[in-house]
């Protein structure tokens, strides 16, 4: 058994004649510790795709299967445990919170989770010491730069320490440098065993990963995967290029 | 980070939205709290003045008639001669269990007299029970002493008498001590003397037609004095006046049902405000809450989420309105009872019970906006954006 199994899955959105099938028969699956890009152009059905497998999409048809669990055949309450405590999200758009601080924005996920409230703030900290925001925590999201706010949000997905980050072209709107940085903590985040499914649209994301799905319209159109390290690119530093990294967030 | 604090939190940003939430309600607990303390403040005003003043137990003798029948055939009644009240059997009154509690025991003896042609009724009363029994009257002139008499204010002019003129009352010389002002009631077309002079005039030694009782306490149980005085005075009727309490109560039950009803209103459009200002909140928030979902937050966080907004809100908005409810009531209780003062109680039941109808009131208005909030398709509100 795989850790994600994806097996002829459909997204339809509308009925009738206006039905468009944004995913349409898409199959594949991912061992645990995988790095894997999806690429494809605008509208192939990327965005649904991950969605779907972020437990907030319910597909048409077709089975999505995460460590053995059915997903899609949890009740809502249990959908959203699931994904509290196996995923962790990316969004293009940020996505925090406006009012909260940058540390506030970390711990939202430990908010509904048990625990103590100092031992919460304090895995909240490592997670921004992680990404290297300790000096930011008490900044509103206003108040910081868009890299910075990508890595907040990562630092948000990882809190938990989920085992598969799903990111929605997570450079999206950043310039190649920061881009390059958010990369580079996704790479050390996957050295480190946490299973990553990014979509992107630049090939030098991609490279980053060691698979890539090609998407078009709603169909997996290749399925490639790099033979070892190889790929990695050459400007990653070299603490972060031997495996493991040395660090841990947990 | 708790989900108390999230609500917290977005209240603080949100000062003007939650400001406006808070004025919904606070005028509607305000109004509610005003309207109810302010007739409270009336109600325990008008009790506090017929305690005051005059009398509110009646002393009479008893017309018997005893009711003859036999197995549902009725044989006619049997008058028996009306037993006046006699003067000495009052003291009894003051050992009743609920002595305390009599303010005054004014016994009348009455009488029709003829004065210049004319027939008039005399009424002897005890003039020192007369301050706490007639607090209405005020006379031009003194009490009378023995040999005196003090007219009501029409007496006065169809007798064309004034202070220290003489009369003769069923050939007795009497000299008017003084005259009544105007009271609109009866006791106008009256002529006062003293108890035992109207005895003699009248020829009813120690006799009197009414006994006037003032009970003098908060909560009296008058039915109970009038019960404990009928026994001391088994010879007599004994009963509470209550057309005049009843009479002023309607009055005030009835601007009590009418203001009920008003503040009903307010409180539904305060309640309107707040269905309103929640669902455009919840609007504004979409995005938020799809983050909070795909992070893993129930439906019934989010719910929770909102609903704490809404309890806090709603809260403050009850001890606000309460205050300003009852600094209304201080200012229109001034208005309404002519300046003279009014005690507003201010209880920390009544206090706690507008805190709570703010936030039930509140809590229901933010319930279709929460559960809205709570079925957020996190897909959908992270799409829109
Ligand atoms: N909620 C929706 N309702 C209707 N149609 C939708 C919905 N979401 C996506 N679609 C349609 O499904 C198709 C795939 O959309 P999707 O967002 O998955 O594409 P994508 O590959 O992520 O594109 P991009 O690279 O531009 O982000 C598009 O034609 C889109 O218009
Ligand atoms: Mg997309």
């Amino acid at each position: 058994m795989s850790f994600i199994e994806v097996k002829n899955l459909v997204k339809q959105y509308g009925t009738g004649e206006a039905a468009v099938a944004a995913v349409n028969g898409i199959s594949f699956t991912v061992e645990p510790g995988e790095f894997v890009a999806v690429m494809g152009p605008s509208g192939a059905g990327k965005s649904t795709l991950l969605s779907v497998m972020g437990a907030m999409n319910a597909p048409t048809k077709g089975r999505y299967a995460v460590d053995g669990i059915d997903v899609y055949s949890l009740r809502p309450e249990q959908g959203a445990d699931f994904r509290r405590e196996f995923l962790g999200f990316v969004f293009q758009g940020f996505h925090l919170v406006d009012y909260l601080t940058v540390l506030e924005n970390v711990m939202l996920p430990l908010a509904v989770s048990p625990g103590a409230r100092q031992e919460k703030d304090a895995r909240a900290k490592e997670a921004l010491a992680w990404v290297g925001l300790a000096d930011k925590a008490s900044r509103l999201p206003g108040e910081i730069s868009g890299g910075e706010k990508e890595r907040a949000a990562i630092a948000r997905a990882i809190v938990n320490e989920p085992p598969l980050l799903l990111a929605d072209e997570p450079t999206g709107s950043l310039d190649s440098s920061t881009g390059r940085d958010v990369m580079e903590l996704i790479l050390r985040l996957n050295r480190q065993g946490t299973t990553v499914l990014m979509v992107t649209h630049s090939s030098e994301c991609a490279g980053y990963a060691a698979r890539r799905l090609l998407v078009r319209d709603g169909r997996l159109a290749a399925d490639e995967t790099d033979a070892g390290d190889a790929e990695v690119p050459k400007d990653l530093p070299v603490g972060l290029a031997a495996a493991g990294g040395g660090q841990s967030i947990g | 980070m708790t989900l108390a604090k999230i609500a917290i939190r977005n209240l603080m940003r949100r000062k003007a939205k939650a400001g406006f939430l808070l004025l919904g309600l606070v005028i509607g607990v305000a109004t509610a709290t005003a309207v109810f303390s302010m007739v409270e403040a009336m109600t325990m005003d008008i009790n506090h003045k017929l305690e005051k003043y005059g009398a509110n137990i009646l002393v009479l003798p008893r017309a018997e008639s005893l009711g003859l029948s036999y197995g549902g055939l009725s044989l006619g009644g049997v008058p028996f001669d009306v037993e006046e009240i006699r003067e000495q059997d009052l003291v009894r009154i003051d050992a009743i269990p609920n002595a305390a509690n009599v303010a005054a025991v004014g016994p009348i003896t009455l009488g029709v007299v003829p004065v210049a042609g004319r027939r008039l009724l005399l009424a002897g009363v005890d003039f020192a029970a007369a301050g706490i029994l007639k607090p209405w009257w005020h006379l031009d002139g003194d009490f009378p002493g023995a040999d005196g008499v003090l007219l009501g204010a029409e007496a006065a002019g169809t007798l064309d008498l004034g202070t220290g003129d003489s009369l003769t009352v069923a050939g007795r010389q009497l000299r008017v001590s003084g005259i009544l002002s105007p009271t609109g009631s009866q006791d106008d077309e009256l002529l006062f003397t003293r108890l035992s002079t109207a005895q003699q005039i009248l020829n009813k030694p120690g006799k009197v037609s009414m006994v006037e009782v003032a009970a003098l306490c908060t909560a009296c149980p008058v039915e109970e004095m009038v019960r404990q005085i009928a026994e001391v005075l088994p010879n007599a009727r004994v009963s509470a006046i209550q057309q005049v309490v009843k009479g002023r109560m309607e009055t005030l039950a009835q601007f009590g049902r009418l203001s009920y009803g008003i503040s009903a209103v307010v409180l539904m459009i305060g309640a309107l405000v707040v269905l309103v200002t929640m669902m455009g909140n919840v609007r504004e928030r979409t995005e938020e809450i799809g983050i909070f979902r795909a992070l893993g937050f129930r439906s019934s966080h989010v719910l929770k989420i909102v609903l704490m907004e809404a309890a806090a809100v709603s809260a403050m908005a009850g001890i606000l309105g309460y205050a300003a409810g009852i600094g209304a009531t201080h200012f229109a209780v001034r208005l309404l009872s002519g300046g003279h003062p009014v005690a507003v109680s201010i209880r920390p039941e009544m206090a706690g019970a507008a805190i709570a109808l703010a936030v039930i009131l509140g809590l229901c208005a933010s319930l279709y906006p929460a559960v809205t909030a709570a079925r957020l398709d996190p897909n959908e509100a992270l799409r829109t954006l």
